[in-house]
């Protein structure tokens, strides 16, 4: 195929920029992405936080520290949210996957129940866990 | 065709001819994740904050054990490969095999190093 048009072909707009407006169901579905890639952070610490409880009391002195720590505290709250989001994100997925809720009413009925659900749980996590 | 079921005809398909496993996969672990993340928070985040003593005497217990090493085994695996549709959609060329090679080593080395940490304490 010597004549086939490759990489100078046009490409369908990208969802952030000047040709769509933000929408809660394109909205929801960017922070799913970041939510699950951002949990990388938390993930890691909690590895190293692991590794050095099973080290010995000092090691496990200093990453505690750091992992308790104000900066610790904001990453796992934040993580837990985080965590929140995307497993009630996910389960959308797993009903979209279904073919089931995809009309825009239900959608977004469904977007508004992940960011809502995603509060509430994280404040009964925060107040569980305290 | 009335006999194939929609995946059987989805497999093999695309430019890749993998979509449908990578797909598959990624909805057989976060199945398994809704399982496990909520036991997770509540035992991981029960402990978290404790002392040396107390967190060895905790992780020497079967279940708040086994539901670590289960999260972080599956866990990581649905990270990588959520990971790997995020480089494939935005990156291209050869940084898109550098960033999912490296992403493939810490994933899977950062869930060894926990199910190794987890182990020592559990035995």
């Amino acid at each position: 195929m010597p004549d086939v048009n490759r990489g100078n072909r046009p490409l369908s707009p990208f969802m952030i920029g000047p040709y769509y407006r933000p929408q809660l169901t394109s909205v929801t579905s960017i922070l799913t992405r970041i939510t699950g890639n951002a949990l990388i952070v938390a993930a890691l610490m909690i590895v190293w936080w692991l590794l050095a409880a099973s080290t010995g009391p000092e090691y496990f002195a200093f990453a505690n520290g750091f992992v308790t720590s104000w900066f610790g505290d904001l990453v796992m709250f934040l993580s837990v949210w985080a965590l929140w989001y995307h497993t009630l994100a996910g389960i959308r997925h797993l009903i979209w996957d279904n073919a089931k809720m995809l009309e825009i009413d239900k959608a977004e009925m469904l977007g508004w129940m992940v960011i809502i659900g995603s509060g509430v749980l994280t404040v009964f996590s925060v107040v569980v866990l305290w | 065709m009335a006999f194939l079921t929609d995946r059987k005809r989805a497999t093999g398909w695309g430019a890749a001819k993998s979509g449908t496993e990578h797909f598959w996969a990624m909805k057989k672990s976060s199945v398994a994740l809704l399982i496990l993340i909520p036991f997770f928070v509540f035992t991981f985040g029960g402990i978290l904050g404790s002392s040396f003593e107390e967190v060895q005497a905790y992780y020497a217990r079967p279940f708040p054990a086994i539901i670590a090493a289960l999260t972080l085994i599956v866990g990581f695996k649905h990270f990588n490969d959520g990971f790997q549709v995020l480089v494939e959609d935005y990156v291209h060329g050869i940084w898109e095999k550098i960033l999912i090679l490296g992403m493939t080593c810490i994933s899977y080395g950062a869930a060894a190093v926990g199910v190794f940490a987890i182990a020592k304490m559990a035995l």
